[in-house]
C-alpha cells in the first residue's frame, strides 16, 4: 500500500437494487487520469464514492493516505466539476467562484482579488458580474474550473466536463485544463466518452465495464490494447 | 443532501410536521369515535341521514355532469379560436372563480339569478309570473357549475392545446369533416382527461359546504357536511354529527380511491399558451358556434362577478370602511390567514424536504420509505377528513374544557392550514425537487449548509413558488367559512362570517360592499402569488 497515493479504493463494494459494483485501485498523485467505459459501467458511481456523495457498503476510500469514512463531501480534499448545473444560476459569476473560498461568502478584499485572478486564468476576465444563464456552455465550465482553482484541493474530479461543448470549444478547454494542471500539479480524474480526450490529455486510463475496473494502464499502453472487446469498442477498433 | 447532521435535522423537522398533522387529525377522529356510543340506537340508519346522503350524491353527480358537459364545447371553442381580441382576458376571467371566496361567488349568483336578480327582473318584465328560484337543488347546481365548469374547461383546453400541430395539418390534408375530427383527434384526448376531471369535480361537489349552506334553502337540500354543522351548531346532536362524519369519511375515502384509479393524466390545469393553427375553424357555422359558447362562458362567469362589483360599488363603502366590526373582522381574518399560511408553507416545505432526503438514500430502510410515503399522503389527509369533520371532532374534544370559542383561533388556523396543504404541496413539491436535484451535490461538495444555504442557495430560486404557495394559502384562509362556522363567536368574527351574518340579517347592501372587499382581497393575493406563472392549483372546496 502506498500511503502517498492520491486515491486508494480498497475492496469498495456498492450495491443497488439490481446491480453490484466493486472497485479496487490505486491512483498515483500528480497525473491526469481518464475514467472511461460504456454508459452504466459505474464511472459516475466511482466519482460519487470518491467525492463522498455515496458511502460504500463495504471497503475503504483513502485520499492522500487518509481514510474518508464518515467524512462529508466538503470535508474531503476534493473539488468536483459536474457535467452541468455547476453554477447557481441566480448568483453572479464572482459569487459562484467565491463559494470556493468561503461557503458562507465571507470574503475579504484579498479573496476578491483571488477570484478576479482565477477568472483571469480561465480567460474570463471581467465576467464577474455576469449571471450564468448569459454565459455559453464553455464559459460556464470555465467558471467552475476557476472555482476549483481557488479551492486549492489536491484532487479534481471532472464529470464529463466537455460533454456539452462543440469541437472547437473542447479543444480550447482541453488546452486550458492542461495549463492549469501544469501550474497546480494536482491530480485530475476526468470521466470521458471520447478517445480524443484520452489521447490529448490523459497520463493514464481507468477503464470500467459492468461495475468493475477492468484496466488501469498508462495511456500509451491503453491505446495499444486490442485484447478486450469493451476497450476496442471505446477506441473504435471494431 | 449528503451531510449526515443536516439530514438528521431535515428528517426531524419533517417528522415533527407529520406528527403534528397525524395528531391533529387523529385526535379529531378519536373524539368522534369515543363519543359514538349512541350508534347502537340506529342513528346511522336514520331516514334523515340517508336522505342527506342521497342528496349529497345526487347534487354531486348532476353538478359533475353539467360542469363537464358544458366545459367540453367551451374548451373546444377556445382551442379552435387561437387568436381573437380579448382571448387572454376570457381565459383570465375563467380563472377568477378559483381565487374567489365561495361566499362572494354565491352572492354574485344571487345578484343575477335571485328573486330580485337581473334575470328574474327581466323575466318579470317579459310577463313571466313564476320567478326562477336560486335556492335548493337548482341554486346548488348553478353555483357548482359556476365554480367547476371553468376549471374543467381549462383542463380540457390544456389537453387540446397539447395536441401536436401536425395532427391538425394531417386532418386538414385528409379533409376530415368536423365529426371525424372530434371523434379521432379531440375525443381521445378529452376521454383521457375525463375520468380525472370528473372525479375531481365530483369530490369537490360531494364535500361542498359553503355553497350548500348559502343556497341550499333548508333541510330538503342539505349535504353531509352541512348536516354535520347543523347537528352540532343548531340541534346539538353529537351522535348524529358523529354518524354523519363517519359516513363522510367513508364516502370521501371511496371517492379518493376511485380518483386515484381513474386519474391518469398529470394534473396540469394551465394552458400551455402555445396554440396550434386550426384549419377547421374557417366555416361560418364553426365561427358562430364557437362565438356562442365563448360568449356563454363569458356571461355565465363574468355576469355574477360584474354584479358583485356593481352592487359592491353601490354600497356605502365609506361607512363600511369606518365600521369597527369590519375592522375587527378584517384584522382577525388577516391574522388567521397569515398564521395559517405560514404554518402550512412551513410544514409543507419541511415535509417535502424530509421525504426527498429519505428517498435519496440508496439503502433507505422500509421504515424510511414508509415515512416518505406517509409524508406525501398526509398532505392530502384533509381531502379524506374534511374540515367540517375535523371541526366536529375538535368541537367534541374541547367541549369538556368549557366554551369551545376560547380555542377557536388555534383550531381555525390549524384547519385552514390543513385545507391549503394539498394545494401548497402541489405547488412546492415539484419546485423543491428540481431545486434539490440541481443544487444538492454542488452545495454538499462546497460545504454550503444551514442558514447560509437557505439564504444564498435555496430562498432566491424558491422565492416564487414559496410566494405563490403562501398567497394561495392566505387567499384560501381569507375566504373560508367552513372552519369558522363551527367555532366562530362574537369574539371571533372573520370577514366571510361577517358577510354571511349580514346576508342572513338581510343587510344586503352591507353584504355587497363586504363581498366586493373580500373578493378583491382574495383575488389580489391569488394574483400576487401567480403573477407570471400559468400554473394554478386545480380545484378547491366550495
Amino acid at each position: 500500500m502506498n500511503s502517498q497515493a492520491a486515491v486508494e479504493l480498497v475492496g469498495v463494494d456498492i450495491r443497488y437494487d439490481t446491480t453490484a459494483l466493486h472497485f479496487d485501485c490505486t491512483i498515483e498523485p500528480g497525473g491526469i487520469v481518464a475514467v472511461a467505459g460504456a454508459s452504466g459501467s459505474g464511472k459516475s458511481t466511482l466519482f460519487h464514492v470518491i467525492a463522498g456523495f455515496e458511502e460504500p457498503d463495504r471497503g475503504e476510500v483513502r485520499i492522500l493516505g487518509k481514510t474518508m469514512a464518515g467524512r462529508a463531501p466538503a470535508e474531503r480534499p476534493v473539488s468536483v466539476v459536474f457535467q452541468d448545473n455547476n453554477l447557481f444560476a441566480h448568483l453572479d459569476v464572482a459569487t459562484n467562484v467565491g463559494f470556493g473560498i468561503s461557503s458562507s461568502l465571507r470574503l475579504s478584499v484579498a479573496d476578491r482579488a483571488r477570484i478576479d485572478d482565477a477568472l483571469d486564468r480561465v480567460g474570463l476576465d471581467g465576467f464577474g458580474t455576469r449571471l450564468p444563464p448569459t454565459l455559453s456552455g464553455g464559459e460556464r465550465q470555465r467558471v467552475a474550473l476557476a472555482r476549483a482553482l481557488v479551492r486549492h484541493r489536491p484532487l479534481l474530479l471532472l464529470d464529463e466536463p466537455f460533454a456539452a461543448l462543440d469541437p472547437g470549444m473542447r479543444a480550447g478547454m482541453r488546452a486550458l485544463l492542461q495549463d492549469l494542471h501544469d501550474e497546480e500539479n494536482n491530480t485530475i480524474l476526468m470521466i470521458t466518452h471520447h478517445p480524443d480526450d484520452v489521447r490529448a490529455l490523459a497520463d493514464s486510463v481507468l477503464f470500467l465495464d459492468q461495475g468493475r475496473i477492468i484496466a488501469h494502464d498508462p495511456v500509451e499502453r491503453f491505446l495499444e490494447r486490442r485484447d478486450v472487446a469493451a476497450i476496442n469498442r471505446f477506441l473504435g477498433n471494431e | 443532501m449528503f451531510a449526515p447532521a443536516e439530514n438528521r435535522i431535515t428528517i426531524t423537522a419533517g417528522a415533527v410536521g407529520l406528527g403534528g398533522i397525524l395528531l391533529f387529525v387523529g385526535l379529531a377522529i378519536a373524539a368522534l369515535l369515543l363519543q359514538s356510543g349512541d350508534f347502537g340506537n340506529g342513528v346511522l340508519f336514520d331516514a334523515y341521514i340517508w336522505r342527506v346522503t342521497r342528496f349529497t350524491l345526487l347534487q354531486a353527480s348532476l353538478s359533475t355532469l353539467l360542469s363537464v358537459a358544458l366545459a367540453i364545447p367551451v374548451a373546444r371553442a377556445l382551442a379552435r379560436r387561437t387568436a381573437f381580441p380579448g382571448r387572454v382576458w376570457v381565459l383570465r376571467i375563467m380563472a377568477l372563480p378559483l381565487g374567489l371566496p365561495v361566499l362572494v361567488g354565491a352572492l354574485g349568483l344571487i345578484e343575477i339569478w335571485g328573486r330580485q336578480g337581473v334575470l328574474n327582473t327581466a323575466l318579470a318584465e317579459l310577463g313571466l309570473q313564476q320567478p326562477v328560484s336560486i335556492y335548493g337543488l337548482f341554486g346548488i347546481l348553478l353555483a357548482h357549475v359556476f365554480f367547476n365548469m371553468p376549471l374543467v374547461a381549462r383542463l380540457f383546453l390544456a389537453g387540446l392545446e397539447r395536441i401536436p400541430s401536425e395532427y391538425w395539418r394531417t386532418a386538414a390534408n385528409l379533409g376530415m369533416p368536423p365529426g371525424a375530427l372530434f371523434r379521432f383527434v379531440e375525443w381521445p384526448v378529452l376521454r383521457g382527461l375525463l375520468p380525472g376531471a370528473a372525479g375531481l369535480v365530483f369530490m369537490l361537489c360531494a364535500t361542498s359546504f359553503t355553497l350548500v349552506l348559502t343556497l341550499g334553502g333548508g333541510p330538503a337540500a342539505s349535504t353531509i357536511e352541512v348536516a354535520i354543522y347543523q347537528a352540532l351548531r343548531f340541534d346539538f346532536d353529537p351522535p348524529r354529527a358523529i354518524a354523519l362524519s363517519a359516513l363522510q369519511i367513508v364516502m370521501t375515502g371511496a371517492l379518493l380511491l376511485a380518483l386515484a384509479r381513474v386519474a391518469t393524466e398529470p394534473a396540469q390545469s394551465a394552458t400551455t399558451g402555445r396554440a396550434s393553427r386550426r384549419y377547421d375553424a374557417r366555416t361560418g357555422l364553426s365561427r358562430a358556434s364557437d362565438a356562442g359558447w365563448i360568449l356563454f362562458s363569458l356571461l355565465f362567469i363574468g355576469a355574477p362577478l360584474m354584479a358583485v362589483l356593481g352592487s359592491g360599488l353601490r354600497a356605502d363603502l365609506v361607512k363600511l370602511a369606518g365600521d369597527p366590526s369590519v375592522h375587527r373582522a378584517l384584522i382577525t381574518s388577516i391574522v388567521i390567514a397569515v398564521l395559517s399560511a405560514l404554518l402550512c408553507v412551513g410544514v409543507a416545505a419541511a415535509m417535502i424536504r424530509a421525504a426527498g432526503t429519505v428517498v435519496a438514500r440508496r439503502h433507505a430502510p422500509t421504515l424510511a420509505r414508509a415515512f416518505a410515503s406517509t409524508v406525501t399522503a398526509s398532505t392530502s389527509l384533509v381531502l379524506l377528513v374534511p374540515p367540517v369533520v375535523l371541526g366536529a371532532g375538535w368541537f367534541l374534544l374541547l367541549r369538556p374544557f368549557g366554551d369551545v370559542a376560547r380555542f377557536a383561533p388555534a383550531i381555525v388556523v390549524a384547519i385552514n392550514a390543513l385545507m391549503a396543504l394539498p394545494f401548497v404541496h402541489r405547488i412546492l413539491a415539484p419546485a423543491m425537487a428540481t431545486h434539490a436535484a440541481r443544487t444538492d451535490r454542488l452545495t454538499a461538495s462546497l460545504g454550503i449548509h444551514g442558514l447560509h444555504r437557505l439564504r444564498w442557495i435555496d430562498l432566491p430560486p424558491l422565492r416564487k413558488p414559496l410566494l405563490m404557495a403562501f398567497s394561495f394559502a392566505m387567499a384560501l384562509s381569507l375566504g373560508d367559512l367552513g372552519a369558522v362556522a363551527l367555532f366562530g363567536s362574537q369574539d371571533m368574527v372573520t370577514l366571510p362570517w361577517l358577510l354571511y351574518s349580514r346576508m342572513g340579517s338581510y343587510r344586503t347592501t352591507d353584504a355587497a360592499g363586504l363581498a366586493l372587499f373580500l373578493g378583491l382581497l382574495c383575488l389580489i393575493f391569488t394574483m400576487l402569488g401567480t403573477a407570471g406563472d400559468r400554473r394554478l392549483p386545480e380545484g378547491r372546496k366550495t
